[in-house]
């Protein structure tokens, strides 16, 4: 399959081999109908961007209103509306598919020896779905928006709303099918096309955590769609699905879209983990600590993502007993992350730490993340979840793990393989100035959530009670710091684009197959496809060697200055 | 109006909290292990750094994992374990709780005591005594949160769902909606007033007069005809209601029911859903003929009932 394809590529672009991927064909057309994997990564990249200023626009004007416990800029309406366009663009459009979309998609077919995805062409159809069901969701925002909140609750989704329900719900509907149609590609990828010698204990964690995340893709995402379906059954053709006076059942929505939800949320964080491996392991200069705990520990969190739903549903009215056993679950799940973060912290011992960009990104995120984590047990805790769910601690807890981990670690694995991806490499020290205030901002945006939170601040309020208001306002003064944190890579590596040195095909000195070919990779990844003969991140081949002799150099070298 | 952060009005709120600052110290302490080691390392093995960088033997990385990974096991098994008998003791209210009808609509609180005093956005309730709320919503999924109480719990349509406290500290105390309903879901609150026993007996009597719930309830009952079928000397063949509230009931495909308020609804509204053993399924649907308050009466007058058929 991806042969013919490779073929017909080769059959327009006649000696594209060896230039780099950029230069193969500058029109527009020649973007927009590739089917290599590293241009099709790169418009998701654009289109992404696009979205995550469209939702940060958004909640910067949410963020605003509430420094007036009155509310003072916005209706209750427009209100609604902001909170939910900030919800379901980001989630939607922003959050699930950035890293896999973006970094997988250029990444996935270089770490593995092969030429490009599996299926090339639904590869380039899956962007174009992914560009038809955003289309929908525009096109709700400007007839007027849609005040459902992301996770369009019923029966006041189907029934109540007097928004536009349904062409949101569509576009939602419809990018899943993009999501689908990578993860059966990347799972493909992944099986069919590895190089010679890249044996399945060879993989790169980046690469594991794709394949991870794509198996949740495939199996979650028809149970979203399926749910927004029903939504849309309901509220246009009037089956009685959720009404419960006509027999339907208003929770089941909860049960459904919760069953792909929770395991989106490793969809998001789980190529965020494959990211900060790769960054951790290179920048430490070791081999990630304990690499076989660390693919089960992908896996586990995968399968058992699966079956902790029921954690969102603990005040819905179901058993109190199906409540206990969902909070043992929930539990269960956190072993797995516990593992990760040591394994990421002992990587660091012994090592020769520097402190790139991509590792400061990489160890803010290893710090919100942990936070995130534990606050996740908060709300596995039933008691403390009744209290807190629905308030603005569920606001900070999720922020933490989706925006703290999942964005730290699409910038760390953005400025890592940025010279990879253009060729250039960027101002250094803008970087780490960025990752700093990144990491400040986010502290100042979300800690007053948790305190608020606990004093019973409701989430999704826009007027309040007056006692929460300093901690608002300090969130707000947060937020102000993270948007323009947010603006300043758009800057320099708009920058670095256009007058940035160039790179050199490794400049980190990093393992790993995408450093073998040249920076940027020529339209079909390697000219030679490479044979595979150890494992990954060999930053320090002489110790895996068990003999002794071959040691001694190695230590001494570690001493030197 | 309210100006406290976090006020606590009753005894359990303060062991909830004790939990909750309990897991805000364990993670405190993890946080700053967590913090301490990245920082210790990054610096020590910086490179260049002349540390000394020795070759761990791969089996003691190995213990070294398993070691953690029990840990945390057990952990959080502990954590869980705490929480989950918290919870469990709590299911099950008191019988002599004090009975609160809560009906919740876009976007306001509807609140019934038993003796027929009915309220808007205010929930007045006496301390040191069980209260239970008994709660359902007449279109969307609400949820009351009574953040003093540490308490919240969805209100859906079509469905009743119960809390239960003792409250022990009067005062005036935050009454939200939780889950978001709509527009002006920021504006469904309202305040939960908790007084002394005392205090609560006198505003109660001073409240206008009405027929307390059970008896509006056998006027509807009369006035909808359910009574001529359901009298004891009736004619038609129909379930006597005396001393069905709370307790099983045996159905004609061989299920058993509790009869509880989402049971005596459905019969009310969906008759043929649960037909009781030996009878005809005949009974017409009350489905858009009877309002959300009058099911509520309805079944406070069954409950009544219960009652009485449990003194004879």
């Amino acid at each position: 399959m991806s042969e013919t394809a490779i073929e017909s590529a080769r059959d327009e672009e006649p000696g594209a081999v060896t230039a780099s991927y950029l230069v193969a064909g500058h029109t527009l057309k020649s973007w927009l109908t590739t089917t290599d994997h590293k241009r099709i990564g790169i418009l998701y990249a654009l289109a992404i961007t696009v979205f995550f200023f469209i939702g940060g626009i958004a909640i910067g004007l949410v963020r605003l209103e509430l420094m007036n416990p009155k509310g003072a800029i916005l209706s209750d309406e427009g209100y609604n509306r902001l909170f939910s366009l900030h919800g379901i663009v980001m989630v939607w459009f922003f959050l699930v598919p950035s890293i896999p979309a973006t970094l997988g998609n250029f990444l996935l077919p270089l770490m593995i020896g092969a030429r490009d995805v599996a299926f090339p062409r639904l590869n380039l159809i899956s962007w174009y779905i992914y560009a038809v069901g955003a289309a929908f969701t525009c096109y709700a925002i400007v007839a007027g928006g849609v005040d459902t909140g992301w996770t369009f609750y019923t029966p006041y989704s189907s029934l109540y709303s007097n928004s536009n329900v349904l062409a949101a719900a569509l576009g939602v509907f419809i990018v899943g099918f993009s999501s689908i149609a990578t993860g059966v590609n990347f799972i493909t990828t992944t099986h069919m096309l590895r190089a010679p010698g890249m044996t399945w204990s060879r993989l790169p964690l980046m690469v594991w955590a794709l394949y991870a995340t794509s198996i949740v893709m495939v199996l979650a995402t028809p149970v979203l769609a399926m749910s927004l379906l029903l939504i849309i059954a309901e509220r246009y053709f009037g089956l009685p699905l959720f009404n419960p006076s006509e027999g339907g059942d208003p929770l089941l929505f909860q049960h459904l879209f919760w069953f792909y939800s929770h395991p989106a949320v490793y969809i998001m964080v789980l190529p965020a983990m494959g990211v900060v491996s790769e960054v951790f392991a290179c920048f430490a200069r070791r081999r990630v600590f304990g690499y076989i705990m660390m693919v089960y520990a992908i896996m586990a969190i995968a399968i058992v993502g699966f079956l902790v739903w029921g954690h969102h549903m603990f005040v819905s009215g179901e058993s109190q007993y199906a409540n206990v056993v969902f909070s043992f679950l929930s539990f269960a799940v956190a072993v797995p992350s516990a593992i990760k973060v040591f394994n990421w912290t002992a990587t660091l011992h012994r090592g020769q730490v520097t402190f790139e960009a991509p590792m400061l990104y990489a160890l803010g995120f290893l710090g919100l993340f942990t936070i995130g984590g534990l606050t996740g047990l908060f709300l596995a805790s039933i008691p403390i979840d009744v209290h807190v769910t629905d308030t603005y601690f569920v606001v900070a807890h999720f922020h933490y793990i989706m925006v703290g981990g999942s964005v730290s670690a699409f910038f760390a694995g953005l400025h890592f393989w940025w010279p990879k991806i253009t060729g250039r490499l960027y101002s250094e020290a803008w970087a780490r100035f960025a990752a700093i205030v990144m990491f400040l901002g986010f502290n100042t945006t979300f800690l007053p959530q948790f305190i608020m939170g606990y004093g019973g601040m409701p989430r999704r309020y826009h007027v309040y009670p007056q006692e929460f208001q300093v901690y608002h306002v300090i969130s707000s003064v947060g937020a102000l710091i993270l948007l323009s944190a947010y603006l300043l890579p758009l800057i320099y590596l708009g920058w670095s684009l256009l007058y940035g040195t160039r790179a050199g095909d490794n400049p980190w000195d990093a393992t790993g197959l995408e450093w073998q070919t040249s920076s940027p990779p020529p339209k079909e990844n390697f000219e030679e496809i490479p044979v595979v003969n150890a494992g990954p991140y060999h930053y320090h081949p002489a110790e895996e060697a068990p003999d002794a002799a071959r040691r001694e150099p190695q230590e001494a070298q570690g001493r030197k200055p | 109006m309210i100006d406290e952060f976090a006020a606590k009005a009753s005894e359990y709120a303060g062991s909830w909290d004790r939990f909750f600052f309990a897991l805000v110290a364990v993670s405190a302490v993890v946080v700053a292990a967590v913090f301490v080691v990245i920082v210790g390392f990054s610096i020590r093995y910086r490179k260049g750094s002349d540390a000394y960088r020795p070759t761990l033997p791969k089996s003691l990385g190995f213990e070294i994992e398993i070691g953690w990974t029990a840990a945390t096991a057990f952990a959080f098994l502990f954590i869980f374990w705490w929480a989950a008998s918290m919870q469990l003791r709590e299911i099950i209210p008191p019988r002599d709780a004090l009975q609160i009808h809560v009906l919740a609509k876009q976007w306001m609180w509807k609140l019934q005591h038993s003796n027929g005093v009915r309220e808007i956005n205010e929930l007045h309730a006496p301390t040191g005594h069980p209260v239970q709320l008994i709660m359902t919503s007449d279109d969307v999924i609400h949820s009351m949160f009574l953040p003093s109480l540490r308490l919240k719990q969805d209100v859906l349509p079509g469905r009743y769902t119960y809390i239960w406290f003792t409250a022990d500290k009067p005062g005036v105390y935050h009454l939200m909606c939780a889950e978001f309903c709509g527009t002006q879901h920021s504006r469904m609150t309202g305040r939960l007033i908790l007084m002394t026993p005392e205090d609560y007996s006198r505003w109660l009597a001073a409240q206008p007069e009405a027929d307390n719930l059970a008896k509006r309830g056998e006027a509807l009952f009369r006035s909808l005809g359910c009574s001529g079928c359901h009298a004891p000397n009736s004619a038609v063949h129909a379930p006597d209601l005396h001393g069905v509230y709370g307790h099983p009931v045996h159905l004609s495909d061989g299920r058993v029911v509790n009869a509880d308020e989402a049971y005596i609804r459905d019969s009310i509204l969906l008759p043929d859903k649960d037909v009781v053993a030996g009878y005809q399924p005949i009974m017409p649907s009350f489905r858009g003929t009877v309002s959300e308050d009058q099911i509520i009466e309805l079944i406070a007058y069954v409950r009544s009932l219960a009652w009485e058929g449990r003194q004879e």
